[in-house]
């Protein structure tokens, strides 16, 4: 479980892109924080992993604070961490396999051979095992975004974050990226936060989510929950997207 | 940014990587990879130029002194010093500032644009030391046998424009290459080399740590990259040369 209390960031401009967040993260589920582009979103993400220091307020990891850590002690706390950026940034030189190795690498004491089977045995996970000796500018996004999961899970981590695991890949695929980043939580009993603002994954995967407004909390709720949240900016970005258009558009069709 | 802001980031980037690797094993991994794309990939071209210019500098040097009164061990001497006071140290390096550092600016000025620092630094690994470090160890310790290698190229480029053509024989031209050598010489290049391999490797990767945007901002910041160190480069020669030599 994270806990965001009170945070709040501004940078040089000194306008504040998160005003006094309250929010929790929870364990085992697929936490979603959605919001419109420039939102605040990925900072909210950077500042929870402790990329940018927060000006006020305290994110605690299951009760570790890691605005009160010092450098060794965020190090050692992102040993903890899975993460998916947006482009996925597998490393180009190493070939998928090698990508996945390097956590193991890097931190693990297991042999060689060892190193390599929890490698292959999370490649298999996400179903990539023909790839692994390709190189990653050789494979298509989405199976560049599957390696890069194998990578974020390698180590078995407790706390995952995707930001915004959907970009650039076509609705089918992100279908399939979001399932198995929620099997995976399930599987691991992992507290995993996901940035989008693909309605489609909100509606599939949407187990807790914290909609962000200007920088504010709108509205927090689950996905049974969305369609009712008397928040007019969610209704607005919920209304605006093509599978809302599409549901009307069938009921229209029916009552018709 | 102003100068003082560069200086400043430099020295906080520099304070970040010279730190003891987390692992010594990936560190050796990656400096034998480094070894050889900085060092064994620069032989080839180290070799050419060095042979052009070592045939190029035994003409002039010997039209110049073309007086009777003059020696004819003289051209051999002054090619050899050439060499190995200015040319392989400097000259070469300047020319390595350009391939090296931009290849370096623009791989680690890449990584950052597409977040595979960011990557690096999530999962708890000094990205600095781990992507720089090995380059600029690597790169310093490479230097010392390019420049070697140099010197013995225009050594030898000079002695075929000697077998090759009338412009000098080669028993005045052997004769002045082994006249009056001064062993101090040859640390002064390779110390000298070695200060410049470190200002091209760390300025290179400044520039490309810090790249912010885009493609386009990669390729301005190895632009940036070359012409500054060799700005820097320049400069501490004169003063290296003041300290070393006088
Ligand atoms: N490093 C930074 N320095 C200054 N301002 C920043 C920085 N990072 C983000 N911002 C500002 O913070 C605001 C929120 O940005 P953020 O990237 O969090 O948006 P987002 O919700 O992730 O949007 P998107 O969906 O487009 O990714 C923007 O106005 C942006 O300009
Ligand atoms: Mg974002």
């Amino acid at each position: 479980m994270i806990e965001v209390k009170n945070v709040s960031k501004s940078f040089h401009d000194g306008v504040k892109v998160l005003d006094n967040i309250n929010t929790v993260f929870e364990t085992g589920k697929t936490n979603l924080i959605i919001g419109q582009s420039g939102s605040g979103k990925t900072v909210l993400m950077k500042s929870t992993v402790g990329i940018h220091k927060v000006d006020e307020g305290h994110i605690l990891y299951d009760g570790r604070d890691i605005t009160k850590m010092n450098d060794n002690q965020i190090k050692m706390m992102h040993r903890e961490i899975g993460m998916l950026f947006q482009g996925s940034a597998l490393f180009d030189s190493m070939t998928v396999l090698e990508n996945v190795m390097f956590p193991l690498d890097m931190f693990s004491d297991m042999d060689a051979d060892a190193k390599r089977d929890r490698a292959i045995e999370c490649l298999e996970r996400v179903d990539l095992k023909r790839a692994i000796d390709l190189f990653p500018a050789e494979i298509s996004g989405g199976m560049q975004k599957r390696a890069a999961i194998a990578r974020a899970i390698v180590l078995n981590p407790k706390y995952l974050f995707c930001d915004e695991p959907n970009s650039g890949l076509d609705p089918k695929t992100s279908l399939m990226i979001d399932r198995l980043i929620q099997e995976i939580t399930h599987e691991f009993n992992i507290t995993t936060i996901i940035n989008t603002h693909d309605m489609n994954s909100v509606m599939e995967i949407g187990e807790n989510i914290v909609f962000i407004y200007k920088g504010q909390k709108g509205w927090q709720g689950n996905k049974d929950q969305v369609y009712d949240t008397g928040c007019q900016p969610l209704e607005d970005l919920i209304f605006a997207s093509e599978l809302y258009k599409k549901i009307k558009k069938a009921h229209f069709t029916l009552k018709d | 940014m102003n100068i003082i802001e560069h200086v400043g980031s430099f020295t906080k980037l520099m304070k970040l990587t010279l730190t003891i690797p987390d692992r010594w094993s990936m560190f050796g991994r990656q400096y034998v990879r480094e070894i050889m794309k900085l060092g064994i990939d620069s032989i080839f071209i180290d070799i050419i130029i060095s042979l052009f210019i070592g045939m190029a500098i035994t003409i002039q040097m010997k039209l110049n002194m073309s007086n009777p009164i003059l020696p004819g061990y003289l051209t051999g001497l002054a090619v050899r010093d050439t060499l190995l006071l200015e040319f392989s140290p400097t000259i070469l390096c300047l020319i390595l500032a350009g391939k090296v550092g931009s290849n370096i600016a623009s791989e680690i000025g890449t990584m950052r644009i597409t977040e595979q620092i960011d990557a690096i630094d999530i999962m708890g690994i000094n990205s600095a030391n781990y992507l720089i470090l090995p380059k600029i160890t690597a790169f310093i310790s490479v230097i010392p046998s390019l420049v070697i290698i140099s010197i013995f190229a225009g050594i030898l480029g000079g002695l075929g424009v000697a077998e090759f053509t009338d412009t000098i024989t080669v028993t005045e031209y052997t004769q002045g290459i082994q006249y009056s050598f001064v062993p101090f010489y040859v640390t002064y290049a390779i110390i000298k080399s070695m200060v410049f391999a470190f200002i091209i490797s760390s300025v290179a990767s400044y520039y490309g740590y810090t790249v912010k945007g885009g493609a386009l901002e990669v390729g301005k910041n190895s632009t940036k990259a070359v012409v500054n160190s060799s700005i820097i480069i320049l400069g501490s020669n004169f003063m290296l040369t003041k300290l070393l030599l006088t």
